[in-house]
């Protein structure tokens, strides 16, 4: 564990073209992987990935967003950024893991939804919105892994999680540090603070509740050593996913609303009349 | 019900829409869409909405609800519930000591019941004057609440949104609110509830991207800005000024994501008849 990390640190090791994505994962963790693709509305996203496969011989639905490593593959995924039909095809598949019974498991690492002409033009507010409604109320279970980037709801959109996970260097938060201090402070340059008082670090989150564990990283990042963070990250799934199994459907659908209905309620207080 | 409490109600809430910085206390700026420098008493006439050019002003959350209440059927709920600074972020408190003195309000949404042409209904409103009527933990929480309370008793919900997006000062936590509230309402759904939103100017990020989209039916002011990016975002990413009338009500109509515009002046009628359609009795007497 690297617990003298600064936030801006983590955030850039958490935005490292090298640190494992939601592809190597799924190579790494899962054998028979069929990709499903397109929202059978109006295309295909590649920003988002997501399949069926077998995760120690048990089938699940696997969804994430996806990052490329080359200039070439980060313009054919939009630097991670997805569209309406990225989200409506995550839809798609979390249907489809309901009606066939089967666990989700999702991998989030985005910037945020993409806030272009066209995917306003195509509704990405209703499309977020849908993927929380239809997450919250799925009877199977879902385990969500927070694995670089957790930028806004764009990355909420995959993360209504039974149990949510994190690698220690990820990030998670409201806004990209850099539009958090655009819209506060009307001044994108001065990021690096925002990091400081946005508490966006898994320690951070792990202590106001919105996280369940944190999964550790090799010294130097994940990216240092992937093989080490695919055990850990193998094994930080099967463990919350094993008790998970042995609930019926409604359970799993209360305690999933259950757990996101007290998220902030230290944030409330009685005022006085 | 006895017609001292139903005066007294109404009384309350005529009150509440003055000290919240409301209607005839507010000055009476120029149009900032025409231009046209109208006399208060006029604009109040026309519910607030420019008499040369249509425009819809901004109203305060108790202002909206004496347009669509009954008269003295008005119940507040959840008055109190306010921020408690979680991430002690640096200014804040001060900042939402302002915004409650400027315009008396604990949040940015009141939430109530009250009854529409005689048919009982749970109602929120946010307010755009208190912090741009951003989602904080409180905000999420009063809708939260509410939509559970019409769901325990069977009630109908309508949501009025106005919002600037998620709660910067309170984080991560104000985007967590997003799942809840979306959650509650998947509940209430699944459990037959009718939900109404309605989105007024402007509406933005996390509050699009969760509970003001999920409606049963969807309806927007005239000229109301709706999006997840707001417009200065967008021309940024595609380094360029974005299309004349992109977001507003109308292109979202365009595009599917709305049922209805509708003015001001019909929002009442509109609402009390989509109740209608939905009440068992249908348009018989009651
Ligand atoms: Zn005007």
């Amino acid at each position: 564990m690297n617990q003298t990390l600064t936030p801006v640190q983590r955030v850039a090791l958490a935005r490292n073209p090298q640190r494992p994505g939601t592809a190597d994962f799924i190579s790494a963790l899962f054998t028979d992987f069929f990709e499903l693709r397109g929202d059978r509305h109006f295309g295909e996203d590649p920003s988002i990935l997501g399949g069926v496969a077998l995760y120690h011989g048990q089938p699940v639905t696997v969804i994430g967003h996806r990052k490329g490593r080359t200039l070439e593959e980060n313009l054919k995924f939009n630097f991670g950024m997805p569209s309406p039909e990225g989200y409506r095809k995550a839809q798609r598949l979390m249907e489809q893991a309901e009606k066939f019974r089967r666990p989700v498991i999702t991998f989030i690492d985005t910037p945020g939804a993409y806030p272009g002409l066209e995917a306003e033009a195509r509704g990405q507010g209703e499309a977020i919105a849908r993927c929380l409604s239809i997450l919250s109320a799925l009877t199977v279970p879902v385990i969500s892994v927070v694995t670089g980037e957790g930028g806004s709801g764009g990355a909420l959109a995959l993360g209504v999680g039974n149990s949510v996970l994190m690698l220690e260097n990820a990030v998670y938060s409201v806004l990209s540090p850099e539009g958090f201090a655009a819209i506060l402070w009307k001044d994108a340059s001065r990021s690096n603070e925002a990091c400081d008082v946005m508490k966006l670090t898994a320690a951070d989150l792990l202590e106001l509740g919105v996280i369940d564990e944190i999964i550790p990283e090799p010294e130097g990042g994940a990216h240092t050593a992937p093989g080490a963070v695919f055990t850990a990250v193998d094994d930080a799934i099967s463990r919350s996913l094993a008790p998970l199994l042995k609930l019926s459907g409604s359970a799993l659908a209360r305690q999933r609303y259950k757990k996101f209905r007290a998220m902030g309620n230290q944030a409330i207080r009685r005022d006085r009349g | 019900m006895s017609n001292v409490f139903t005066r007294r109600r109404e009384k309350l809430l005529a009150l509440k829409s003055l000290r919240s910085g409301g209607p005839r206390s507010a000055p009476a700026p120029a149009c900032p869409a025409c231009g046209a420098e109208v006399p208060r008493g006029e604009l109040h006439k026309n519910l607030y909405v420019c008499p040369r050019c249509g425009h819809h002003h901004a109203v305060s959350a108790y202002y909206r609800l004496s347009l669509v209440l009954d008269p003295g059927t008005f119940r507040e709920l959840d008055e109190r519930l306010a921020s408690a600074d979680p991430l002690a972020f640096p200014g804040y408190a001060g900042k939402l000591a302002d915004a409650g003195r400027r315009t008396g309000l604990s949040e940015a949404v009141v939430t109530a019941t009250g009854r529409i042409e005689g048919r009982r209904t749970a109602v929120g409103v946010l307010d755009s004057r208190f912090f741009m009527g951003s989602m904080s933990a409180a905000v999420g929480e009063k809708i939260t609440r509410l939509v559970e309370y019409a769901e325990k008793n069977r009630l109908p919900l309508i949501l009025f949104s106005a919002s600037g997006g998620a709660r910067m000062q309170e984080g991560i936590l104000s985007l967590m609110q997003m799942a809840k509230t979306a959650a509650a309402l998947e509940h209430f759904s699944a459990a037959g509830g009718l939900y109404i939103s309605v989105f007024t100017h402007p509406t933005t990020g996390g509050v699009t991207a969760s509970f003001a989209s999920l409606g049963d039916y969807m309806l927007a002011e005239p000229e109301a800005l709706v999006g997840f990016a707001g417009p200065r975002v967008v021309e940024q990413t595609i380094g360029q000024p974005v299309p004349e009338g992109f977001q507003s009500a109308e292109y979202q109509l365009d595009h599917g994501f709305l049922d209805a515009v509708v003015p001001r002046r019909e929002l009442r009628a509109t609402l009390s008849r989509l109740l209608r359609l939905h009440d068992p009795k249908g348009g018989r007497d009651r």
